[in-house]
């Protein structure tokens, strides 16, 4: 089985700082794998490379496009790059502000994409934002409505449907539940669950929040200070850490 | 003889000008950036349309200008006195005498011919400005051919009012491959914008001229199941008569009443001296206002 997403020894340098460096993984398809590691660990400059928000200094990612087979997204030219960024990716920010048109409406936020790969039938692109209002459990009578009238957790699960309405195969996650409260967290959590499973999507899920990758995420990577310390599948991670790191994230969560 | 240079700017300025309208001829559509000088007049008062009929004039030539279809409108007289002075070219009114016609928002009734010039003053030439604020990433979007987000405008319109309401300004992709904002024109002109003349837009304050060669293609962005439609109200010139121009609504008191003259005042008059009279017309009369 060849992989869905592959990366070999990627490092980015802020001049003499590390961002990260030496980081490599294959992700198959159907895989959810979850980043974890503290604030300033190179969690985020490493998902900004992967889904080429920023360039690597080093190393490759291939990604096994729909007609080329694994092909190197770095040295890929900027449209076909930006092409795979509106088709077969899908970048789920942290703060759905990021990630969304503030003054465009939610359907319109979720027909973007659409219309970006070319839907030219307006009745086909509202009944598909529709569609997908629905599937993130947003009514359909606030379609016309813009995002800045909904609240943190409606604006997120937006995000999440504008993003996977053009049925992507592989999804960013930067923190998608920060900034949530418990309760909508969950919510979203499950929502995401569903999806993925349904959808067969392949994600990278970065996030500081062990019960979301516990949640989420098959497989695990702990990061510090720009370097991957441990990896393994979820579980076995996070019952039985065996970095000293990783064993001082899992014995800081609170227990309530 | 006047104490300017031949149309005001230097001769090196209208060759950094002609410089940017021949590249702006050769990609159709394409914004050319150049280096707009400060003119004696202010930023939206035509000071992009000015430098680009500057660098186009002839001394032979014959030069109109209108504003919103009027040639008797302050802004047309004031440019169309500047050349006066500045170039010392003969004017017109008549649309069929000109040699190069600096409009303001609209495209001339009369269709025009392959040795005339038409000149826009552009206000925002980023059709795509109001949806991304950004000019490193619209130039992007630009360069890699990717408009989605100008249907999402569209799209919103539909969604809020039932129709595109988009009413002027109204994007059109030239040659099937740039977006270009055709200057506040009503879309009724629209379909015009495919002519025989040279059509030259500058925009003064963003520092931007762009072209469309004559008979260059151009279509206006819509949606399948709601095509694009030239609009324009639902009457008759009360001067001319008219069914088929573009009109403006004219409020003529405070008790609702109102009536329908053509925007293009020369076409008007052409019509009423040939013997058109519309509802509330008087029959034509040499010199009658």
């Amino acid at each position: 089985m060849t992989p869905l997403f592959q990366v070999k020894s990627l490092g980015k340098y802020y001049g003499s700082r590390i961002g990260c460096e030496d980081v490599s993984f294959d992700l198959y398809p159907g895989e959810v794998m979850g980043i974890v590691g503290e604030s300033g660990s190179g969690k985020s400059t490493l998902l900004n490379c992967l889904a080429g928000h920023l360039e690597p200094d080093t190393g490759e990612v291939l990604f096994d496009t729909r007609v080329g087979g694994l092909r190197d997204t770095v040295t890929m030219s900027e449209p076909e790059r930006r092409m795979l960024g509106r088709t077969d990716w899908a970048f789920v920010y942290q703060h759905a502000r990021d990630g969304l048109r503030m003054g465009v409406s939610a359907g319109g936020n979720v027909g973007e994409r659409l219309m970006a790969v070319g839907a030219r039938h307006y009745g086909d692109i509202r009944a598909q934002a529709i569609d997908w209002l629905g599937r993130v459990e947003i009514a359909e009578d606030r379609v016309d409505d813009r995002p800045s009238a909904f609240s943190g957790g409606m604006q997120q699960r937006l995000q999440i449907a504008r993003n996977l309405v053009t049925g992507p195969r592989l999804v960013f996650m930067d923190e998608p539940t920060g900034g949530l409260d418990v309760s909508v967290q969950a919510r979203l959590l499950d929502l995401l669950r569903g999806l993925v499973r349904e959808m067969g999507l392949s994600a990278i899920i970065v996030t500081h929040d062990l019960a979301v990758v516990r949640l989420l995420a098959d497989r695990l990577m702990v990061m510090k200070d720009g370097h991957v310390v441990e990896t393994g599948l979820t579980d076995q991670v996070l019952d039985d850490p065996q970095h000293g790191y990783t064993q001082l994230l899992v014995s800081s969560v609170l227990q309530v | 003889m006047s104490d300017y240079n031949f149309a005001y700017l230097d001769e090196q300025t209208k060759r950094m000008i002609r410089r940017a309208i021949l590249k702006g001829l050769a990609v159709p559509g394409y914004q050319v950036p150049f280096a707009s000088r400060e003119m004696p007049m202010p930023y939206g008062w035509g000071t992009g349309g000015v430098q680009v009929s500057a660098a186009v004039l002839v001394p032979e030539d014959v030069m109109k200008v209108i504003d919103q279809g009027a040639d008797d409108t302050t802004n047309a007289v004031s440019i169309r006195k500047f050349f006066e002075k500045t170039a010392g070219v003969a004017t017109t009114e008549h649309t069929r005498d000109a040699d190069v016609i600096q409009t303001r928002h609209r495209i001339p009734e009369e269709p025009l011919r392959e040795d005339q010039i038409l000149v826009y003053q552009v206000p925002i030439p980023e059709p795509l400005r109001f949806l991304e604020p950004r000019e490193t990433e619209t130039r992007k979007m630009h360069a890699l051919e990717e408009y989605g987000l100008m249907h999402v405008k569209l799209y919103e319109d539909i969604s809020r009012h039932g129709a595109i309401s988009t009413a002027y300004a109204y994007p059109v992709k030239v040659e099937g491959r740039y977006v270009m904002d055709p200057s506040p024109i009503p879309k009724f002109d629209n379909p015009k914008l495919e002519m025989a003349a040279v059509q030259l837009f500058g925009a003064g304050r963003e520092q931007r001229i762009y072209a469309l060669p004559p008979y260059t293609q151009v279509v206006s962005l819509d949606f399948e199941d709601f095509p694009f439609e030239a609009s324009k109200a639902d009457h008759a010139c009360d001067l001319c008569g008219c069914n088929t121009s573009y009109l403006d609504e004219v409020i003529m008191d405070d008790a609702g009443g109102r009536m329908f003259v053509c925007s293009d005042t020369d076409f008007c008059r052409e019509r009423r001296a040939a013997g058109h009279v519309g509802a509330q017309g008087a029959p034509y009369e040499e010199d009658a206002a």
